[in-house]
């Protein structure tokens, strides 16, 4: 008889999957994720995919991993570090010990540590036999072995075979932590509705991990983390690109126009133009461009036309389209930009995340060309970022750039299904009418309040026009090299950005309205930072958190704000760029903590550099 | 308001109102005049006409036109009227380019501008220099070429602009002069009249920096004898009195005298518009780069239907609408069924 087996309450795991690029170690991730969502957990991800599409098996850069935070309450980061390893061979163990704290739980597939494989990592003796894990809660479990064996009579070959051994670790996790199984059989029922020897292979893959957990005696506890309070409604997990995706399409219909998205593979925003291309039946023009400079051209192009002109990458390409982006600017047409941020500079870290191009984005144009920035802060967030910056574009007839960034891109987080019905309609300057007798059509008269001028667009009687990147005269928009025309037109067209901040909502504050310190921060850092000011304020320090989505123009509302508190720090992952903007812009005293690792912050650096700021010792 | 009646509309509906600031002399008048001639007679609305331009003395033409015009930057203007014609592709889209601006800087869009077939009618201004920036040479300039930049004289093989496009196996392949303005106005209506991508190379005299460079094919005296007008299904002849012909053997190209007894125009190569695109190569490097042995052909070199571009994009997108054709936002949020979802219920309870 098995005794029973205790289950202990956590309010927070963090588990990390880690394996070689060819062991499913995204997919065990992402179901494991899943099924939390449906526990009722709240959660956070973050994949670490290594730079190369195959590197050889067993090889340190070849590792892949997934590591995500489930908790009772709310959870948005990924986790500090990791409570449980899971490796599927010495090179994940390799890269992933120095993460796991003492007392960190492993459970490693001794299978995958061969003599090859042991060598491949220039380790000596089998970590798991010897003594150099005695610092860690260590589960060794012949996971391909049993795998293998539990599938034994579908007669499958042994390559194919030992491919579910991804799903044999899931299942013993999801015993370990008590996940209900449901959810990914129903995924594996739709995903293998037409091969089911490959759906039996894993069904019982994953139910054989279950069990193992179950009977064997290396497990004496098992854990439980309780759902979280989680408002009503639908859900589905969502990645920050597919989010962002999502948004144009919705900013587009929104609007009434046209969504045409032009871009070129870069990673990591690659992704957006493939989504965007599967959905063509919602009447989506994508196009894949020759280059990152004719992507912009296609969406400029497309704006000029009529339609919502829309291009997406990453560092790189945004050097490569800062002259279309002058050009849309001296032509005030609307265009959405979006960077998915990356380690830089040049090709620099392309698989890491970092969020050093905010200065690039606001102000990298030759000329006084600065453009409206929104940033997005985690993955189902973006969703509402993207229709704020096509908002922005389309209201002042104006390039914006939408930042977001890798961890944000690839991360996941649940996301509430919203109403579209909710979703309040965009408007914007498209002219379709003259009156007789009104003489020729001016195309740089303004609107008076936005200061946009009207779009009138190819195929509209008698609104012919010539529009270009030279200097043109207010209002009627001929050529013009005019001294005073040029400063004028320069400070209207700054003008208009600046006016955007009138539509801001108010700054959100979180924390007390005044005191000790504020945390000014933007982008994907959002989780890591509301997380830390939390843990602040709780043990009594005054300070608050206020994370920025627009970031040109600065919220009017802003240095007011700031100004109640006796210090300002601003953490980024660059060295120091809106910390610049603050300084310069609101002639306040900010402070920054700056890493640049191509990695998240961690939790409790920023809670230490927190306290530091604020002398507090709590 | 609206525009004259398609069937009315003249000239004068598209001149426009500016002064044009092109050099006296220079052939860009006689183009602009061919151009705007040509405008009425194409059975298009005047606010559906849209020039699109990069950067150079070509590129200023938008300004002159009253129709609409977009004046881009240096060598993009095929990626901003590609856009164009998929957001509207019921205008009648102009790219007016020149050596520089589309076959240095641009030579990368213009290759797959026209691989693509975009419905585009492309005008390349060839005067074999730097017109705007005053004089340096140019991807198309001969070898020897002394300019600013080049003093001792120019080292680059030249690219035949024709050549190039054969290279991208265009769907239409032109070359007239701004000298011939009845022929160059055939050549520029029957390139509106082309569905997908015409390319249109108009052999130009930039009088200020590379004054007479064609003088050798275009002066009247020598014309006859330089120049060889090509007509689909007609043999390839040229000459003062029509006496020589071309015949292509092998690829190679070699000069006949109709006068000889041996010879006659039935020895000539029939000039093919639907040809393979290596004929159109070797058609359009004839006579160029120091060749006077060979006439240089003009007229209308290559002319086949394919695909539009344009047209594939939107019949994808009306395909994929047939498949599914009543999906919205909300199916959109739940990735049309592949995505799993799940219910939280007013207790905070999973309830499906």
């Amino acid at each position: 008889m098995v005794a029973t087996i205790p289950t202990e309450q956590l309010s927070t795991v963090v588990i990390r999957f880690a394996g070689d690029s060819g062991d499913g170690m995204q997919l065990a991730g992402s179901q494991f994720t899943l099924s939390s969502a449906v526990a009722g957990n709240d959660l956070a991800t973050l994949p670490d995919f290594p730079a190369e599409i195959r590197a050889p098996a067993g090889t340190l850069y070849g590792v892949s991993g997934f590591q995500l935070q489930i908790g009772s309450d709310s959870t948005r980061t990924p986790g500090d570090r990791p409570d449980v390893l899971v490796a599927m061979n010495p090179a994940a163990l390799k890269v992933n010990l120095p993460s796991l704290p003492e007392g960190g739980v492993i459970i490693a597939d001794s299978d995958g540590f061969s003599k090859r494989n042991l060598k491949l990592v220039d380790y000596a003796e089998n970590p798991l036999e010897d003594d150099s894990l005695t610092d860690y809660q260590v589960h060794v479990v012949p996971m391909t072995t049993l795998t293998v064996n539990a599938l034994e009579e579908l007669g499958l070959p042994s390559k194919a075979a030992k491919r579910c051994t991804n799903f044999f670790a899931l299942g013993l996790t999801y015993w370990l932590y008590s996940r209900p199984l449901e959810p990914t059989l129903s995924y594996l029922e739709q995903k293998f509705a037409k091969k089911p020897e490959v759906l039996e292979a894993n069904r019982r893959a994953l139910k054989a991990g279950y069990h193992y957990g179950e009977t064997a005696e290396g497990f004496v506890v098992r854990y439980e983390v309780p759902r979280a309070t989680i408002a009503p409604g639908t859900y589905r997990t969502v990645n920050g690109n597919e989010a962002i995706a999502m948004g144009l399409v919705t900013a587009a219909r929104k609007a009434g126009l046209d969504l045409t998205y032009a871009g070129y593979p870069i990673t990591p925003a690659s992704s957006l133009l493939e989504a965007l291309a599967g959905w063509k039946h919602l009447g989506v023009r994508t196009l894949q461009a020759e280059d990152e400079i004719a992507a912009a051209g296609f969406a400029l192009g497309a704006s000029y036309g009529g339609a919502l002109g829309a291009t997406g990458t990453s560092g790189p390409g945004i050097c490569l389209k800062s002259e279309f982006i002058g050009l849309a600017l001296s032509a005030e047409l609307p265009l959405v930009i979006c960077d998915i941020q990356r380690g830089g500079p040049s090709t620099g870290l392309p698989t890491k995340t970092e969020q050093s191009d905010l200065l690039l984005a606001a102000f990298g144009r030759h000329g006084d060309a600065p453009i409206p920035v929104v940033a997005a802060r985690s993955p189902a967030e973006a969703f509402d970022a993207a229709i704020e910056a096509c908002r922005l574009a389309l209201h002042a007839m104006t390039p914006v750039m939408l930042l977001s960034d890798g961890s944000i891109a690839n991360g996941t987080e649940p996301w509430l299904l919203p109403d579209p019905d909710d979703i309040p309609a965009l408007s914007h300057h498209r002219v379709t009418e003259r009156g007789d007798g009104e003489g020729a059509f001016k195309p740089f008269t303004r609107d008076m309040d936005s200061l946009a001028r009207p779009w009138a667009v190819p195929g509209t009687a008698g609104f012919e026009h010539r529009i270009g990147g030279i200097e043109k005269a207010h209002e009627t928009g001929n050529i013009s090299y005019d001294p005073d025309n040029h400063e004028l037109m320069t400070r209207l067209r700054r003008e208009k950005v600046e006016r955007l901040a009138d539509l801001y909502p108010p700054t959100e504050v979180d924390g007390p309205r005044e005191g000790d310190l504020a945390v000014v921060a933007w982008g994907g850092t959002y989780g890591a930072v509301a997380s830390a000011v939390q843990q602040c304020q709780d043990d009594g320090l005054s300070v608050a958190h206020i994370h920025l989505r627009n970031l040109n123009p600065l919220p009017n509302d802003l240095a007011d704000i700031l100004r109640s508190y006796r210090r300002v720090l601003v953490p980024e992952i660059n060295e120091g760029q809106l910390r610049m903007i603050l300084r310069a812009q609101l002639l306040v005293d900010a402070q920054g903590f700056n890493r640049v690792r191509g990695q998240p912050f961690s939790v409790g650096e920023l809670v230490t550099a927190i306290r530091e700021h604020t002398g507090g010792v709590a | 308001m609206s525009n004259p009646d398609v069937t009315t509309l003249t000239r004068k509906d598209f001149v426009s109102d500016q002064d044009v600031r092109w050099c006296p002399g220079c052939g860009d008048y006689a183009i602009l005049a061919s151009v705007l001639g040509v405008l009425p007679k194409l059975g298009v609305k005047k606010e559906d006409v849209v020039f699109i331009s990069g950067i150079g003395c070509s590129s200023r033409f938008p300004y002159y036109a009253d129709t609409f015009g977009f004046h881009t930057i240096h060598g993009r203007g095929p990626a901003v009227v590609t856009g164009l014609r998929v957001a509207n592709p019921n205008l009648s889209a102009w790219l007016v380019t020149g050596d520089g601006d589309g076959l240095s800087i641009g030579g990368n869009h213009l290759m797959h501008l026209l691989r693509r077939n975009v419905d585009v009618n492309v005008l390349l201004f060839n005067n074999q220099i730097y017109g705007l920036t005053k004089g340096q040479y140019s991807p198309t300039s001969e070898v020897g070429l002394k300019t600013k930049t080049s003093p001792m004289g120019a080292i680059d093989a030249p690219l035949q602009p024709g050549a190039f496009a054969a290279g991208c196996a265009a769907s239409f392949i032109a070359r007239c002069t701004d000298v011939q303005v009845k022929e160059m106005g055939a050549v520029i209506e029957r390139s509106a009249a082309h569905h997908g991508t015409s390319f249109v190379e108009i052999l130009q005299n930039c009088v200020i920096f590379n004054d007479g460079t064609f003088k050798g094919v275009t002066d009247k005296e020598v014309r006859k004898d330089r120049q060889l007008w090509v007509e689909h299904g007609k043999p390839l002849i040229f000459g003062d009195e029509n006496e020589k012909g071309i015949r292509f053997v092998d690829g190679k190209p070699e000069i006949l005298d109709l006068r000889a007894d041996d010879c006659s125009e039935a020895d000539c190569t029939i000039h093919d518009e639907t040809a393979d695109p290596a004929y159109a190569m070797a058609l359009s490097r004839l006579g160029l780069d120091g060749d006077d042995h060979f006439p240089v052909a003009m007229g209308i070199l290559r002319a086949v239907e394919r695909p539009v571009f344009e047209a594939k994009v939107h019949g994808q997108i009306a395909e994929a609408q047939a498949v599914r054709p009543d999906q919205d936002l909300s199916d959109l949020y739940r990735g049309f069924g592949k995505v799993s979802t799940w219910e939280v219920d007013a207790g905070g309870q999973t309830v499906g």
